[in-house]
């Protein structure tokens, strides 16, 4: 049996390529269906989200089977196999399980180290157990792969520290007010990051939301969103009392807001802390209010370079993971290894069984009727030498050496045995 | 033979701390977690020698062990771990450990210098009733303000993180800015009562052992100066808001204050203040 991944992904595939071989919740159930009573592989599990479509799976003969999933793809799709031909990523054996370890922790993602993969992966396996699409092989490389996605977080820092902006804004405020739930958040101004912000803080449990914005119509439109309340532009320094939180977005060309009439207001509020997050450019905010104590003013580059500097710290912690992706692939195959030989063994015993059996029989039916305690010590004499003739070569096999395969395939030969593994070995 | 199983227990407990200590000194440099958890188990396993310690040496000398600089120094760290563990399990702060434990081993060090003999035949002033009220009001109070300048340090790095908008380092495993400004405004909060208590009980206790209730002892100016800089720090952040990162410098001010007045009253100044 052999690991395989067959699949398109971000790396290789653009996006209009992966699409057309996506495979929605509909269509999965009967891929893994088809699969299956076609006997193009034993075992599937398909991972299908929007920048990958892979197909992890175990065959008995490589180079055939592989042709017959990309054939696959090509007919379930109804999509001529030209389109895969430059996209396609092919793995097998080792490189098939590191793949799959490596996409499980997030080491492969576009977003170093993002989360979501794994939670895809385990939903993609879900289905796949759902409509026993897999066995022996892939669920052990399932579950080894969820312990290797769980140690490479655990133990790196592959997933720590937000990578993009408004992640950042939200594990920023975070630090400043520990629990986000309660507090009070004031959007001035409108535009596509500072509405993704805001969302992001919303859904951290931010409750009270303030909308003001120069033209009121998008004001309601985004209270109505966030479910806020609006109020005009001009009274926004009324709102700074007691807000939390603000995140500027207008398009003001000089700042709105002063450091003098900021330290007036905190006075005013007691130092009740700030956390201002100006997206405008040209900014907004008078930079200098960073100065003032319990103010914490970021702008975007401020933000951009904390996000930067996660992604590199990701980026260095990645080595580490990668190494523990390594020595987690070596004991995975180790493990496989021992599985090759384990039908040989089966079938040495079996045979050495047979023979035993049969021997005895014969001896038992000369030797005419005979006491039970007699009976007993033939059977036992007969298989205290089989299973000291037999020991050796199985305890052999059982070995890691290198010259392993050989030694299969040797015994194979002394015994003549007929296993499936010896079947399905091209020579 | 007792003498001996207290110091040896007190051995235990200061060895303890010690690698407790150096545990969360690891745990700042390391990128992984656990090492916290590390030293916070060998503190609680020091902790329970230490108790065995100051158990012994009641017994021994009748009386609660704060009579020389050795067993005040030794009862200040015991307090301030019993903060400690109620903050950390109460809290789950991060780095706390790190920056607590070194304050305790510090002082569980100074106790270590000092003669550990046991005052077996007290002077007629320290036989009340109120001089146990009196040292454990005050241990307590002493203990909360330690914390405080503990968690005062705690606050000016993650605020310095974030001001200097170099979120590396420690950002990520120091506690949040609120969390630290609150705790150290509940650890000062319960400070002051405190000592404002021990204070109270040591003027009546005063009367009734001298007859007198003030005597502009070192020990008692600078006990006031003490309570004057927390009442202080307490009404800036009430009327004014002085909380953050003034708030924590204030508290680690008050910190030396009490250190100051703990040792440096006894060793440089006289004071006729038996320890307590």
């Amino acid at each position: 049996m052999n690991i395989i991944v067959v699949g398109l992904n971000h790396n290789k595939a653009s996006v209009e390529v992966r699409e057309k071989f996506a495979f929605d919740s509909e269509k999965l159930p009967n891929a893994l269906k088809h699969l299956k009573e076609s006997k193009i592989s034993t075992e599937n599990v398909i991972l299908s989200t929007c920048n990958r479509v892979e197909m992890y799976a175990s065959v008995k003969n490589l180079d055939t089977d592989v042709e017959k999933i990309i054939h696959f793809l090509s007919d379930f799709h109804n999509v001529p196999q030209q389109a895969l031909d430059d996209s396609l990523v092919i793995y097998q054996g080792p490189e098939a399980v590191r793949h799959i370890f490596r996409v499980a922790s997030g080491l492969d993602s576009v977003v170093l180290g993002e989360p979501q993969i794994l939670g895809q992966l385990k939903d993609a396996y879900g289905i796949s157990l759902q409509h026993k699409s897999t066995s022996t092989l892939l669920n052990r490389l399932m579950k080894k792969t969820f312990s290797v996605a769980k140690r490479t977080r655990t133990e790196t820092g592959i997933g720590k520290g937000a990578v993009n902006i408004s992640f950042a804004a939200v594990e920023l405020a975070k630090k400043i007010f520990e629990d986000l739930s309660g507090k009070s958040f004031m959007l001035m101004g409108a535009g596509e990051m500072a509405e993704l912000a805001a969302r992001h803080l919303i859904g951290n449990g931010v409750e009270d939301v303030t909308i003001t914005n120069r033209t009121l119509a998008r004001a309601e439109e985004l209270a109505q969103e966030f479910g806020g309340k609006v109020i005009p532009f001009e009274n926004f320094m009324e709102e700074l009392l007691h807000l939390d939180i603000a995140i500027c977005s207008t398009g003001a060309p000089n700042y709105i807001l002063r450091k003098e009439q900021l330290h007036t207001i905190m006075k005013e509020r007691k130092q009740k802390p700030m956390f201002i997050f100006d997206i405008s450019v040209p900014r907004n905010i008078d930079p200098e209010i960073n100065d003032l104590d319990n103010v914490y003013l970021y702008d975007v580059d401020d933000l951009k370079d904390v996000a930067d500097a996660n992604a590199e710290e990701r980026g260095r912690e990645a080595d580490k993971a990668e190494k523990i992706v390594e020595a987690e692939v070596q004991s995975f195959l180790k493990w496989q290894n021992s599985l090759v030989a384990t039908p040989t063994i089966v079938a040495i015993r079996e045979k050495a069984e047979e023979i035993r059996k049969e021997e005895l029989d014969k001896t038992l039916r000369k030797l005419g009727p005979l006491e039970e305690d007699k009976i007993k010590a033939i059977e036992y004499l007969s298989s205290s030498i089989m299973n000291k003739l037999i020991h050796p070569p199985t305890a052999a096999l059982k070995s890691v050496e290198e010259d392993r395969e050989i030694m299969i395939d040797m015994a194979n030969r002394l015994f003549k045995l007929e296993t499936e593994e010896n079947n399905g070995k091209k020579k | 033979m007792q003498i001996e199983t207290n110091i040896l227990l007190f051995e235990i407990a200061l060895t303890l701390y010690f690698l407790s200590t150096i545990t969360g000194v690891i745990e700042i440099f390391r990128s992984k977690k656990g090492a916290s958890k590390a030293a916070i188990y060998l503190a609680a396993l020091g902790f329970i020698f230490h108790t065995g310690n100051i158990f012994v040496r009641y017994v021994q000398g009748g009386h609660i062990p704060v009579t020389n600089m050795h067993e005040a120094a030794s009862f200040f760290s015991w307090c301030m771990l019993i903060l400690f563990f109620f903050h950390e399990f109460r809290y789950r702060l991060g780095l706390l450990s790190s920056f607590i434990m070194p304050i305790v081993f510090l002082i569980m060090f100074s106790s270590a210098i000092f003669p550990r003999e046991i005052n077996e035949f007290l002077s007629p002033a320290l036989q009340s009733y109120w001089f146990g009220v009196h040292v454990i009001l005050a241990f307590l109070g002493d203990a909360a303000f330690a914390m405080a300048g503990g968690i005062g340090v705690m606050y000016l790095l993650q605020e310095r993180y974030v001001k200097s908008k170099h979120l590396g380092g420690l950002f990520q495993k120091l506690p949040s800015l609120q969390v630290l400004d609150e705790i150290n405004y509940h650890l000062i909060t319960l400070g002051f009562p405190l000592l404002t208590l021990a204070m109270i009980t040591g003027v009546i206790w005063a009367n009734s052992a001298w007859g007198t209730y003030w005597r502009w002892d070192p020990k008692e100016v600078w006990s006031l100066i003490t309570w004057l800089i927390y009442a202080l720090v307490l009404h800036l952040r009430l009327t004014v808001g002085w909380r953050g990162k003034k708030a924590a410098i204030l508290s680690i001010v008050g910190f030396i204050v009490v250190i100051f007045a703990f040792f440096g009253v006894t060793l440089i100044l006289k004071t006729k203040h038996v320890f307590p």
